[in-house]
């Protein structure tokens, strides 16, 4: 058989335009088509060792759902991807693939990896077009209830995963629509929120319940859902949920904002819309957005598209140690963001009326690598200036919610208030309790808080069985 | 959903609803409040729970009307259903027993004020009331509150009802009479709240403020609600609503309160103009 000839560049994910997208709030990638679909999954070798599926957090059979693609086998993929994952829609755009299965690609050792994270969410795309349904006959019921706190990743994940082992499983939202960070915090350009509906409905199907304007801590207490409502097992997904501002003069001037407030106005409460949508929030005409993650990329694009002329993006490291997807900071460029690099705030500047009229900023340059590994940035004396801006939004990592740990004190916690859990069963020390996502690990991205809610499914059906083996182990921590 | 069990009015745009909602009658204890939102587009709005009702298990709330959403609310009668309600939210207030205490509610203070009354008299306090209104017709839970204090004073700007002049002239009254408050707690409208504390400073009289800013999740997830206290960022969902009034930075939370005050009118004025079209079609 003669030698196949790949395609050494992945297929390209047609896009919006630049100029045109960043007015607007539709999906910035437009996905592929069947027929493109099929060429990139052709790409793939095949190989044995499938270096793939051991980058993916939550053990998705990448190899197989692959090759069913490239046989057009539409149906059999969607099937695959979900036996694995509940949210691949969600996961084929938001998943930093790049550094988890395509990084292992055995094609990337010379050319481009397969376009895995394009292919699982054309699939899921594909699969709602062509309304493919998941066909696996549910588990007999085994009679256990387990409460699910929080509906981000890591509380969809869990939930799906003991439903489909037979369990009953109720979820406890606090805002008023389930999704946690995929609803509230990534925008409408990168995640459409009907998308999100979409799979969260899938869980739905499953049996699993959504209890939304459930606030755990306020309206029941951790110890409550044991006691009066007779759950055998908790599991704590609320995701990181409190904003840090930096310790400067001026962070409480009406336009500035944390990502939290400014992401969440837009998207969960469509404050872009407003007044035909009730929360308003301050177009402004000059941003500046302090930070080098994903959020801060989300944040000073939505500034785009709310109108601002001028869309800052200001970090004080450099491109290289920027947390966010190389994408992303390519989208946000694309899109007009003036990124200013080596540059820190050192205070907010306010008005007559106490809104924002400028941000002082000093250069930096980076100095010796600190605890993370990444250079440090040093303050350049003398070098200050002011940004003309008239909004403010603080990207800059998030804090634990207090709201459980307040109200449950016998669940240990380390200093940053985040809940102690063991890693491989997101085990607490506190018996029937179990944890995954930021609340554990602080700020981290989707796909690792739905790795962590898939080995703490396992951990609590296990612990269901037998309640005696806890699967807390103090050496992991 | 969460049915509207009863609605009265208490005052020009000022309305009491009782709202279904028993797992949060169960739970509640004053000081707290829960989020609102009433149609899809809707905002939170977050108001006090100025009263339960275990048995029923209901909530009322008093919803003064000045925004569109407020008003919105307040046009909604007895078997409509409020699409969410989520609570109870923030601290409890801080309680001690065997208290002399003055509560003291501004306007639609007063209904913030009158579950903290309550609060200290089940715990054998000595409760004096100050309730104020521009005219009569804005004192609020006059009977309520006389049905719990030991002494309630109404004051109103215009004299139309009680005693002529202000809360804090009523306050003062008493405390040159002698009476010795271990606390204060003083609910309304900002100026009145600094006015408050401007009387109880001097004297060193614990002050405690319920505040109402500007918020979002009503969960400590967004900061929106960022208050300085004594020079420290607090965020009134999760660390209040009350705070020691002589360390609240009343100045700054006066501006953060105005943050949306363009949009809120222009939302007013397209929703107003809407009514008006549809009051001339029917």
């Amino acid at each position: 058989m003669a030698k196949k000839i790949i395609q050494k560049t992945k297929h390209p994910m047609p896009l919006q335009d630049p100029h045109e997208r960043a007015r607007n709030f539709d999906e910035v990638a437009l996905g592929y088509t069947v027929d493109t679909a099929v060429l990139e999954a052709q790409r793939c070798i095949q190989c044995k060792n499938e270096p793939c599926v051991a980058g993916c957090p939550v053990e998705i059979d990448i190899r197989k759902f692959i090759q069913q693609v490239a046989d057009r086998n539409l149906e059999g993929a969607f099937h695959t991807l979900l036996e694995r994952n509940v949210l691949p829609a969600v996961c084929g755009r938001v998943c930093p693939q790049e550094e988890q299965c395509e990084v292992k690609c055995t094609l990337g050792i010379k050319n481009e990896p397969v376009a895995i994270g394009r292919l699982e969410r054309f699939v899921a795309d594909h699969a709602a077009l062509a309304k493919f349904t998941d066909d696996t006959p549910p588990a007999p019921p085994t009679g256990h209830k387990v409460a699910v706190v929080g509906s981000g990743p890591a509380g969809l994940t869990v939930a799906a995963d003991l439903a489909k082992m037979g369990h009953g499983v109720t979820i406890f939202e606090a805002l008023h629509k389930a999704g946690g960070v995929l609803v509230y915090g990534i925008p409408e350009f990168r995640l459409p929120k009907a998308i999100v509906e979409r799979e969260i409905n899938g869980l739905k199907h499953l049996g699993v319940e959504i209890k939304v304007n459930h606030v755990i801590g306020q309206t029941f207490t951790v110890d409550e859902l044991f006691t009066e409502l007779g759950y055998e097992a908790v599991f704590i997904g609320t995701g990181a949920g409190l904003p840090t501002f930096p310790k400067i003069p001026g962070i409480n001037l009406i336009g500035v904002y944390s990502a939290n407030e400014y992401l969440t106005r837009s998207n969960l409460m469509k404050a872009y819309q407003f007044p035909i949508s009730d929360t308003p929030t301050i177009r402004g005409k000059h941003v500046a957005v302090i930070g080098g993650g994903n959020t801060a990329m989300d944040a000073v694009r939505t500034s785009l598209r709310l109108g601002a002329e001028h869309a800052y993006l200001i970090y004080r490291r450099t491109r290289k140690e920027m947390p966010a997807r190389v994408e992303e900071v390519e989208h946000a460029e694309e899109e007009g963001v003036q990124i200013m690099m080596l540059a820190a705030p050192t205070a907010v500047l306010a008005d007559e009326k106490s809104r924002v009229r400028a941000i002082r900023c000093i250069r930096m340059e980076l100095g010796e690598p600190d605890a993370s590994g990444r250079r440090s940035p040093v303050p350049q004396k003398g070098s200050e200036f002011d940004l003309e801006v008239d909004t403010v939004v603080f990207a800059i990592g998030q804090g634990a919610n207090p709201l459980i740990r307040n109200t449950t004190p016998d669940l240990p916690v380390n200093k940053w208030g985040n809940v102690l859990a063991d890693d491989d069963t997101g085990a607490t020390q506190k018996a029937g309790v179990f944890a995954g996502g930021d609340i554990v690990t602080g700020g981290a991205t989707v796909i690792s808080a739905m790795g962590a809610g898939r080995k703490a499914a396992r951990a609590i059906d296990t612990y269901l069985r037998n309640p005696s083996v806890d699967g807390y182990s103090p050496t992991d921590i | 959903m969460h049915q509207i069990l009863s609605k009265e009015v208490l005052a020009p745009d000022v309305v009491r609803f009782w709202i279904e909602g028993p797992h949060i009658a169960r739970k509640r204890k004053p000081g707290q409040f829960v989020i609102i939102r009433i149609s899809e587009d809707g905002e939170r709005i977050p108001l006090t729970i100025a009263d339960v009702d275990k048995r029923r298990g209901a909530i009322s709330i008093i919803v003064q009307g000045v925004g569109k959403s407020t008003r919105q609310l307040n046009l909604m009668v007895e078997g409509d259903a409020i699409l969410d309600l989520a609570g109870p939210l923030g601290r409890p207030t801080a309680l001690h027993p065997d208290r002399t205490v003055c509560c003291i509610g501004g306007g639609i203070g007063t209904a913030v004020v009158y579950p903290i009354a309550c609060g200290f008299k089940a715990l054998h306090g000595n409760v004096t009331a100050i309730i104020g209104g521009r005219t009569k017709d804005f004192v609020i839970l006059e009977q309520e509150l006389r049905a719990v204090a030991d002494q309630v004073i109404v004051t109103t700007d215009d004299g139309s009802y009680g005693e002529k002049g202000l809360v804090t002239d009523a306050l003062r009254t008493l405390i040159a009479a002698g009476t010795q408050f271990d606390e204060v707690v003083a609910v309304g409208p900002l100026p009145m709240m600094r006015a408050v504390v401007e009387v109880t400073r001097p004297l060193n009289i614990p002050t405690t403020v319920s505040l109402n800013p500007v918020m979002v999740d009503g969960t400590g997830m967004c900061g929106g609600c960022r208050v300085s206290v004594d020079g420290e960022q607090k965020f009134v969902c999760v660390d209040g609503p009350e705070f020691n009034g002589l360390l609240v930075d009343f100045e700054e939370l006066g501006a953060r309160l105005r943050a949306y005050r363009e949009q809120e009118q222009e939302a007013l004025k397209v929703y107003t103009e809407h009514q008006a079209c549809r009051a001339q079609t029917t």
